[in-house]
């Protein structure tokens, strides 16, 4: 996937505080900027999605992810990071 | 731009209706590693294989990772090896290299201990025949498959025969598994040179050096979409059937292309295969169901299966460059809940499963038929099936276990993707004298095909 430089990190789990901050920093610590972020919350359940450029980051991806993961186990919460390719793959022809 | 609707709704697919790539399967052709002496042709054709198949599994992990959806399978195939053997006595020494060679790559599974005998059987096929129940018992990730029939060259009973005898001594000397190295052995008409999937995937003499091809799966992915329209017309079914397939196989087709890209071996084809596994939620059983069945196997099924097998068919082609491989619903029975429930119930009989198989996309698979099914009645299910493929001009396919010790009503237990199976009954009338003429059915007329 050299060619694409963009992610899409995926919030999923119940609502508290310092989602965002905690996500943000995580990528901001390794030079990845925030592209778009979009977030709903039904019935305390959050559900929040951020388009990534990782064109110039400052670790691999495994352990940009690695990070994420962890981060998700601490705040109880499920979070991803994917290449967009498999979104445009899926819904644009 | 994606809408975080889309982002979501992919993700449902991963999470709740269990959306993944089946399989990235190397194809490996082994003719440079021909020679007289078994020895060196088992260490060639284990040296070709750990080398060029050194990277596939972490090229696979690595996409996985990149993209978040699971690839379940990272499997290999191969040159039939009965092509590569015609200089030596005795192809065992190779299927040991193969089992070798697999696990030293780490993959899942090998295919390609196989011989293509439509027509003919020549020296080598015959002990490669012979060699197959020692074979899969003996190693542990190998699979096996012989074409005995097409709709070009007819049916080659003699190889029916044959293959009777080699799936019945195969189970018995797999017996404390329930004959589980029958799950490791399809009997083909009309196989196809590119499938990615096992236990019948194999490199076809016609292929090149190396090609990457993938399997795609996602019976979960359908179902939910039916669920969406229910009591709709046919019309509306097929439709979102084809929309979901195009989703499903484009997954599939970026798999293919980053794989290629990655291992550096050319793209050869995606499978556009609904391949169903025991966990709840990605059975082709249910989404026939979904569609107004009250039990898969009932009066419809066919109709039904017929309209899911040509939608994804439709729906898929589109979505990626190279379509091939064996593309369309499969129904093996031990590995899809529904149909397991189905044929434990009584709603699904091997004969529904034979008329099934007219419109799937490969024939009667993980079936456990009772311990002491004869070999020629064996013989005799695989003709029947190699008789719809070749008049059909379809790949079809016989994979069954007779169980050993096993009657009616019992379960066989494989585990894994393999999944258990309700043992079911067979007709108990003979075909003996029938299995026993030999010789070939001609093949069929290409015209007046009425």
């Amino acid at each position: 996937m050299a060619a694409e430089s963009k992610a899409v990190v995926t919030v999923l789990g119940f609502d508290r505080k310092g989602i965002i901050a905690g996500v943000s920093s995580v990528l901001f610590e390794r030079g990845v900027n925030i592209l778009d972020i979009s977030q709903t919350i039904l019935d305390g359940y959050f559900n929040m999605v951020m388009v990534v450029d990782l064109s110039e980051p400052t670790c691999p991806f495994d352990e940009l992810q690695g990070a994420l993961n962890d981060l998700g186990k601490e705040m109880g919460l499920q979070i991803r990071i994917q290449k967009n390719e498999i979104f445009e793959a899926m819904h644009q022809v | 731009m994606i809408q975080t609707s889309q982002i979501l709704e992919t993700l449902r697919m991963i999470d709740q209706e269990k959306l993944d790539v089946r399989t990235i399967t190397m194809g490996i052709s082994l003719f440079n590693c021909v020679c007289d002496d078994k020895r060196r042709l088992a260490s060639r054709v284990y040296s070709r294989i750990a080398r060029q198949a050194e990277n596939l599994v972490k090229v696979g992990r690595e996409i996985e990772r990149e993209i978040g959806v699971p690839i379940v399978n990272k499997r290999i195939s191969v040159t039939p090896v009965s092509l590569i053997t015609g200089a030596i006595d005795d192809p065992i020494p190779v299927a040991e290299a193969l089992d070798r060679a697999a696990k030293e790559t780490g993959v899942d599974f090998i295919g390609g201990y196989s011989a293509l005998v439509q027509k003919g059987m020549t020296a080598a096929d015959r002990r490669l025949i012979a060699s197959i129940p020692e074979a899969l018992s003996e190693t542990d990730l190998m699979c096996s498959s012989v074409n005995v029939a097409s709709t070009r060259a007819g049916i080659d009973m003699d190889a029916v025969r044959l293959c009777g005898e080699a799936i019945k001594s195969l189970a018995e000397k797999t017996g404390d598994k329930d004959g589980l190295g029958c799950a490791k052995l399809v009997i083909f008409a009309n196989a196809v040179e590119d499938n990615p999937f096992m236990a019948g995937a194999f490199h076809g003499p016609g292929e090149g050096d190396c090609a990457v091809s993938v399997g795609v799966s996602g019976p979960g992915v359908v179902k939910r979409a039916l669920e969406s329209v229910k009591g709709a017309s046919f019309d509306v079914v097929a439709e979102t059937i084809k929309r979901t397939a195009f989703r499903i196989t484009r997954v599939g087709q970026l798999v293919a292309m980053e794989a290629s890209e990655r291992l550096g071996v050319p793209f050869g084809i995606v499978d556009l295969s609904l391949a169903p596994t025991p966990a709840i939620g990605d059975s082709v059983a249910h989404i026939l169901e979904e569609m107004g069945l009250e039990k898969c196997g009932t009066h419809g099924s066919t109709a039904a299966l017929a309209l899911l097998n040509d939608a994804v068919k439709k729906g898929g082609v589109m979505a990626s460059s190279h379509v091939g491989g064996l593309s369309g619903a499969f129904i093996p029975v031990s590995e899809d809940i529904g149909m397991i429930e189905a044929a434990a119930c009584g709603a699904l009989t091997l004969d529904k499963l034979e008329a099934m198989t007219c419109v799937c996309s490969v024939g009667l698979d993980m079936i456990a038929i009772p311990g002491d099914t004869s070999a020629a009645t064996i013989s005799a299910i695989i003709a029947d099936e190699a008789a719809i493929g070749m008049i059909n001009s379809k790949t079809t396919a016989v994979r069954v276990i007779p169980a050993p010790g096993k009657k009616v009503g019992d379960y066989v237990e494989f585990g894994g993707l393999l999944g258990r199976a309700p043992v079911i009954p067979v007709h108990p009338f003979s075909s003996d004298a029938f299995i026993a003429r030999g010789g070939r059915i001609p093949a069929p007329l290409h015209s007046l095909r009425n």
